[in-house]
């Protein structure tokens, strides 16, 4: 980890109309960091994902990038085409639903290439390789580097979406519910896949969930939400072990035990 | 410089869910653990041995007093260090057995073992020799090594844990009734592993309600009776 953050994010807020999404958000990450967002459905987590992804506007507050030449840029004073290259080099989003992250008609070596191609690789031979290479990095056979992820399972959908993510090294990958929807084994090998990743890659990420497992598994720190604004945060395993809010406490001791 | 002195340490749990009830755990929790010494923690159950043990790592927050550790040659506070600092102090500084290993899906107990050191940036193949060597000396099966831990039984993950809290060479050490799944030959190993520990400068701090192993391991005991906080009429 480097003293110099990442990512500055300082009382964003977004409203839907009168409604609130989320509000006064304000946190660091710095890189080799990976922060859990949690909180139950309409606790404002995605909303706020969606606004440090550019993917929507937020009402007020900044979110400042280090870029690669590390001049800090506030991410909505951007144009939108720096928006997308932003996305589409040093940026990564990993959908809970892998079709809204791949192209499904395309094969499964096309959806990695296609990122490489995004940064300018124009060399047939080296894509193919690097795609073959971080498919084999996600577990899926090179034998299907040709099949489309329409026939894939959604365990492995989910892992093409992490390779086609991962492959042009972004420095800051943000998930939304990353194991949701997935059979528990299926699961497991996902997570300790991307808790491989991460620490191997040195990535930052924001990871949304609200499996409190997944999150104490993958998580450096955590913020806790409810009704748009964080509650409580802190080192990921002083908040699960001491939780200090009403919210979180009963957030923790709802969790089933096996 | 003494690697750990713990200052005027108190904690209190406000149960939410109960109604706001609030237990106040310890108040006052004065001590120092030299390099080279083993303090043991001494008390019966729910007199916050563990709860000072879990402070002391950042595990548990505390509302007042100062965890001062030796790091990197200049004193720092646990007490009030933020999250990434404190993660730095777990790589570098301070390592812990907790009386339980959480296991992680699909890694095997030698990387379960090896990962402190490969997180501090340790060769991957000598962490694991290294590793070898410590579950080799708790006598955990070789079979086992390349398996995840958690259908393992609670004296081989301990064991796994024990090897995982032993591999670096941290200058402070935390151990949590580290023995209390193991056999008599296993505890001798833990009590001779404690002992090299000892000679080689580390501080350690612990729990052990065996008192066999208790009495062979330790140089003081800290009684935690005397941090009871005293109930404000």
């Amino acid at each position: 980890m480097t003293d110099s953050p990442l990512l500055r994010v300082s009382n964003l807020s977004k409203y839907y109309g009168a409604r609130l999404g989320c509000t006064d958000v304000n946190f660091e990450l710095y890189p080799g960091e990976v922060l859990a967002v949690v909180g139950e459905s309409g606790s404002g987590k995605t909303t706020l994902l969606n606004c440090l992804s550019t993917n929507l506007e937020p009402t007020s507050g900044r979110a400042e990038y280090r870029m690669r030449d590390d001049v800090w840029r506030n991410i909505y004073d951007l144009s939108e085409a720096e928006r997308r290259f932003l996305m589409r080099t040093d940026w990564g989003f990993v959908h809970q639903n892998p079709a809204d992250g791949l192209r499904m008609t395309v094969s499964a070596g096309a959806n990695v290439g296609e990122r490489l191609m995004a940064i300018g690789d124009r060399h047939y031979g080296n894509i193919r390789a690097s795609a073959v290479d971080w498919l084999g990095r996600v577990e899926i056979n090179e034998d299907r580097v040709d099949d489309q992820p329409r026939s894939f399972s959604g365990g492995m959908r989910q892992r093409l979406q992490i390779a086609r993510n991962l492959v042009t090294s972004p420095r800051l990958v943000f998930m939304d519910e990353p194991t949701g929807g997935l059979d528990v084994s299926v699961q497991a090998r996902l997570l300790d896949l991307l808790r491989g990743l991460v620490g191997e890659l040195g990535l930052a990420a924001v990871i949304v969930t609200h499996d409190l497992a997944v999150a104490r598994l993958l998580s450096h720190r955590m913020m806790v939400m409810k009704d748009g604004r964080v509650i409580e945060s802190g080192l990921t395993d002083r908040v699960l072990d001491d939780p200090r809010e009403p919210y979180t406490q009963l957030l923790v001791s709802s969790i089933l035990q096996v | 410089m003494t690697p750990l002195r713990v200052q005027s340490l108190a904690k209190t749990f406000t149960m939410h869910l109960r109604d706001g009830v609030v237990l106040p755990v310890v108040d006052n929790v004065d001590f120092e653990v030299a390099a080279g010494e083993c303090v043991v923690l001494g008390g019966p159950s729910g007199a916050g041995k563990s709860s000072i043990l879990k402070m002391v790592y950042g595990n548990y927050g505390v509302d007042a007093g100062h965890i001062w550790l030796t790091h990197d040659g200049a004193d720092i506070d646990l007490a009030t260090a933020d999250p990434r600092l404190v993660l730095t102090l777990r790589r570098d500084t301070i390592a812990y057995v907790s009386q339980f290993l959480r296991t992680v899906p699909r890694v095997s107990a030698l990387d379960v073992v090896a990962e402190p050191l490969v997180i501090r940036g340790a060769d991957k193949a000598e962490a694991q020799d290294r590793a070898r060597t410590l579950l080799a000396q708790l006598n955990l099966p070789e079979r086992l090594w390349s398996l995840p831990p958690a259908t393992f039984s609670g004296g081989e993950q301990q064991r796994v844990n024990i090897a995982r809290g032993f591999i670096t060479d941290h200058k402070v050490l935390l151990l949590d009734e580290p023995t209390a799944s193991l056999d008599a030959t296993n505890r001798a190993v833990v009590v001779s592993m404690i002992a090299e520990k000892k000679a080689a400068g580390t501080a350690l701090l612990g729990i052990f309600h065996d008192e066999d192993v208790r009495t062979q391991v330790a140089d003081r005991i800290v009684d935690v009776t005397a941090f009871a906080p005293r109930i404000a009429a």
